[in-house]
């Protein structure tokens, strides 16, 4: 089992969709928030998914096509 | 010595001992180094600083590292010079240019890596990595060798060749990654969790981080022991905007300085502006871009830090601004032809910031001012060669000499009609 931290970040059309709870649905990952800041025209959420690496780069993939942003906790990794 | 004392989450104030971390485990918050500032004041004068070696190590005594371990290659203690003339052509009559081009790898990344590596060091890491697009790249490579430490660099694909010189001489693996931004992003987070490697912006960020704070004690200092009225600096994740506001704020808690009245100015390019973009919204919530921009160095559009770099900026009543890429362009040359300095994009950034801040009467003309320029214009060359005039060709001839000098100025006089 596999724990991954990541950021999701939602344009304003998607903040009234359950993703993080299909996310648990549809893909055998826990999702765990941690942090989340959401107000009627945008919304971010920290949180933690545990499963397979393999089942949460799916799950991530999915989100991602959904047109949420998915960052690493700390903000952008690669500096100038 | 060191005064650090442990590290506190910046969102719920949770405590932990200094360790190889940087998250709050409860709330995934940023940690930050804290100090025992009572230890400090007793310890601490301007004149134990003034003994101090001519380069960040003056400032130890405010660093979480024990100095036995320094990994040292001279960073820092960069010239603050008077802009003249400069001033004059923006109507600012006391400008200063804090010139961090002048440190051993060309960038003011040498302040925070030297930090870095150091507690790295201290820790027992064997092996320093980084993910960069250049600059921090040049650093963690070059004081890597200097430590005897191995180093992993990671870089886009994509990145241009003299870039990748200015890391690989040092010997350090550079690791050309193929995808987009966000899948080297992904990736480095990853290999983070799983290497016991010291990312010097990852794991090792709460000390990287505050060798940031000697731009403000540096600048302090050589103004004769005194804030500025008003800084403009560039913000990329907004670490080292905020780290200046920090290394002043420590100056004045200690009684080495008066209080602290200057606004904080924090410069972006147009094209990658998450941070100036909130702040003309009035929020505090930092929206992430897809960067488009010539300032490379400043391309990020997930700044770490960026709710922060905002708290600064509202609480200092400075302001935030953004240039597109002709400006930046404007601006180096600007800097290169009225004081000397050639700066990379992101000191392009800067002046164009600058500079508009003084056309709309942001800066009073009287204000002490600091505009940090924080690398060198060689590593970016390509990004302004085309706007520059192209050599004078003549035979080696005197009358070749005189017509081609002609001609020059009859082109100069015509593109000034």
């Amino acid at each position: 089992m596999a724990k991954q931290r990541v950021k999701f970040t939602f344009p304003q059309e998607l903040i009234t969709l359950p993703i993080i709870y299909e996310l648990g649905k549809q893909f055998s990952i826990v999702t765990n928030v941690r942090r989340a800041d959401v107000t009627e025209d945008r919304g971010w959420v920290v949180l933690e998914l545990e499963g397979q690496i393999e089942e949460i780069e799916r799950g991530l993939d999915w989100v991602a096509s959904k047109g949420v942003r998915i960052d690493p906790v700390p903000g952008d990794i690669v500096e100038g | 010595m060191s005064f650090a004392k442990s590290l506190r989450c910046r969102e719920c104030g949770r405590e932990y001992p200094l360790e190889p971390s940087h998250v709050c485990e409860f709330c995934f918050g940023p940690l930050e180094v804290v100090y025992d500032y009572d230890a400090m004041h007793r310890n601490i004068t301007r004149e134990t600083i003034e003994r101090g070696p001519a380069s960040i190590w003056r400032y130890a005594d405010f660093l979480p590292v024990d100095i036995e371990y320094a990994v040292d290659i001279n960073a820092g203690y960069t010239p603050l010079i008077r802009a003249k003339n400069l001033g004059e052509r923006l109507g600012l009559t006391n400008l200063w240019i804090k010139n961090d081009c002048a440190n051993p790898t060309w960038s003011f990344k040498d302040r925070v890596v030297t930090v870095a590596a150091t507690r790295a060091r201290q820790f027992g890491f064997d092996t320093l990595a980084c993910a960069s697009t250049g600059n921090l790249a040049n650093s963690v490579s070059a004081h890597a060798a200097r430590a005897g430490l191995r180093a992993y660099v990671f870089i886009p694909s994509d990145l241009e060749r003299g870039k990748i010189v200015g890391s690989s001489v040092y010997g350090a693996t550079l690791v050309a990654v193929d995808g987009n931004y966000d899948d080297v992003n992904r990736l480095c987070s990853e290999l983070a969790d799983k290497y016991r490697w010291a990312f010097v912006n990852i794991n090792m960020r709460p000390y990287y981080a505050e060798g940031s704070k000697t731009l403000g004690y540096e600048v302090a200092e050589q103004l004769g022991w005194r804030a500025p009225d008003h800084v403009v600096a560039p913000m990329a994740s907004g670490s080292l905007y905020v780290k200046i506001w920090k290394g002043l704020q420590e100056l004045a808690r200690l009684w080495l300085i008066d209080s602290v009245q200057t606004k904080m100015s924090g410069a972006q390019a147009r094209g990658c502006s998450p941070i100036v973009t909130a702040h003309e919204h009035g929020t505090t919530n930092v929206r992430p871009v897809r960067p488009q921009t010539i300032a490379k160095s400043l391309a990020i559009g997930n700044p770490a830090d960026g709710y922060y770099a905002l708290k600064v900026m509202e609480e200092s009543g400075g302001y935030g601004v953004a240039s597109d890429d002709a400006e930046i362009i404007d601006g180096m040359k600007l800097l290169a032809e009225s004081e000397g300095i050639f700066a990379e994009t992101a000191g392009g950034v800067v002046i164009a910031g600058l500079a508009k801040l003084a056309r709309e009467g942001k800066i009073r003309s009287d204000e002490l001012t600091v505009a940090y320029i924080t690398g060198s214009g060689l590593k970016t060359q390509e990004a302004i060669e085309d706007a520059l005039a192209i050599p004078l060709h003549i035979d080696p001839t005197m009358a070749s000499f005189e017509h081609a000098l002609g001609e020059r100025a009859r082109d100069t006089a015509q593109a000034g009609a």
